[in-house]
């Protein structure tokens, strides 16, 4: 079977048994909404950096709490029986892939519910999405690797945060840069820098996880 | 001797930047004045600390091809060894803040990325201790090392240079050889770099023995 046609299988495969249980969707997905929530009673008005910070910093634990598990959902034996049928780059591409999906869902909810509670006047909306939805492949990328290391370390979501915090920074010093000039409606040509560091970091992450990928699941 | 002269070469270099550092002529400079003297000793430390990590992630990657322990209790001392010197360098830097810009943590980016890359690696330690079993420890430790190694260096030479930073040399300040025209800096700057170097890889080697010697007692317990 060629790399493709496993990736897509699996990712098949997981978005499948998400629909049959829809338990982790549904809870991330209000888990949005409340935080959203939550943070509007704290704040009830807030300043346009305030407001970009705020969103990121909502979108950051929202998705470290919707890849946390996604090593976990399945019983070892089931997840040993993947890696005869399939090669592990296959399975984390897949779960990359599936994690991405997940996180634009995600974070397209959150962009609504928020602007929606929050006003806020964006200066150019269009970049603004471009930049929710690179962040979000971003998160996806990085998460994904770590919560395959922490699954291996029993894992625990204090160690989830600690190992994935220090190494999502970078990436979230530049989202929150960019979206700021999206906010303010600058010229598209002083963000374009920024969004190809943005997709950089994404394409060396993922090349990064692949490498790495077969020593982790190997027990 | 054919051994250890490089042990000797690293207390002489020391000595002689010592020395040199306190007494030699450095240039006159407002705002710093005398502080710059600080240079012999607050940049050694990173350039001892960015080799230490260096060597760590390459037996982290030499590990995951062999297996072999010994590789694995070289990266994991190098990182120990590395984060003291990053706290040296940490605190030498803070010192001299205090004096220069006025505050010992200004909101600087070169300050907060070595300040996050360090909880990587503390972060680094923390997940070996929360894997009990040997094999499985060393090759997800060495697996996470690799992943944060691109990221450390991402943190603490690239971002604050395509941002404003109060450091020379970034965000389009001009760099210390500006002021250095007799080169009677640089002089003591690089060989106090080399004797740091020598010095971490010195502790380097003294750790990995003893937690050789230890590894070799556990098995010969068991």
């Amino acid at each position: 079977m060629s790399l493709l046609k496993e990736v897509t299988s699996l990712v098949r495969k997981e978005i499948l048994l998400e629909w049959r249980f829809k338990y982790a969707i549904n809870g991330i997905l209000l888990y949005v909404v409340s935080t959203v929530f939550v943070c509007y009673q704290a704040f009830k008005s807030v300043d346009p950096t305030t407001w970009n910070a705020l969103f990121w910093i909502i979108l950051l634990f929202a998705s470290v709490n919707a890849i946390n598990k996604s090593f976990v959902q399945e019983s070892p034996s089931r997840q040993l029986y993947y890696y005869t049928v399939a090669s592990a780059r296959a399975v984390i591409l897949s779960k990359i892939s599936y994690n991405m999906l997940i996180m634009l869902l995600l974070s397209a909810l959150a962009y609504l519910v928020y602007s929606i509670i929050f006003q806020n006047p964006l200066g150019d909306p269009g970049l603004y999405f471009v930049v929710v939805v690179l962040g979000s492949i971003g998160f996806a990328a990085v998460f994904t690797m770590v919560s395959g290391i922490s699954a291996k370390a029993g894992n625990n979501s204090t160690l989830m945060a600690i190992l994935s915090f220090p190494i999502v920074i970078p990436l979230l010093l530049v989202l929150i840069k960019v979206s700021k000039n999206a906010m303010d409606g600058l010229d598209r040509s002083i963000s374009l820098d920024e969004i190809l560091v943005l997709l950089a970091i994404n394409v060396i992450t993922v090349a990064i996880s692949l490498v790495l990928f077969p020593y982790l699941w190997r027990d | 001797m054919k051994n250890y002269w490089w042990k000797i070469l690293a207390i002489l270099l020391l000595l002689y930047s010592i020395i040199m550092g306190l007494l030699g002529h450095v240039p006159a400079l407002p705002i710093v004045h005398e502080t710059i003297r600080n240079v012999y000793f607050h940049v050694p430390m990173w350039f001892t600390m960015f080799t230490l990590y260096i060597i760590s992630v390459v037996y982290s990657i030499k590990y995951l091809s062999s297996s072999n322990p010994q590789h694995d209790l070289v990266a994991v001392e190098s990182v120990n060894v590395g984060i003291v010197f990053c706290v040296f360098g940490l605190v030498s830097g803070m010192l001299w803040a205090n004096f220069t810009w006025g505050d010992p943590w200004p909101n600087d980016p070169k300050l907060n990325g070595s300040a996050i890359a360090t909880l990587m690696y503390l972060a680094y330690l923390v997940l070996r201790n929360a894997l009990e079993e040997e094999q499985k420890r060393a090759r997800i430790s060495a697996i996470y090392n690799v992943f944060a190694f691109p990221i450390m260096i991402v943190l603490m030479y690239i971002l604050p240079k395509t941002t404003d930073s109060l450091h020379p040399g970034s965000g389009g300040n001009s760099g210390f050889g500006q002021f250095d025209l007799d080169g009677s800096m640089k002089a003591v700057l690089y060989p106090a770099s080399l004797g740091w170097i020598l010095l971490g890889t010195w502790l380097l080697t003294l750790r990995f023995r003893i937690r050789k010697l230890e590894y070799q007692n556990d098995i010969r317990v068991d």
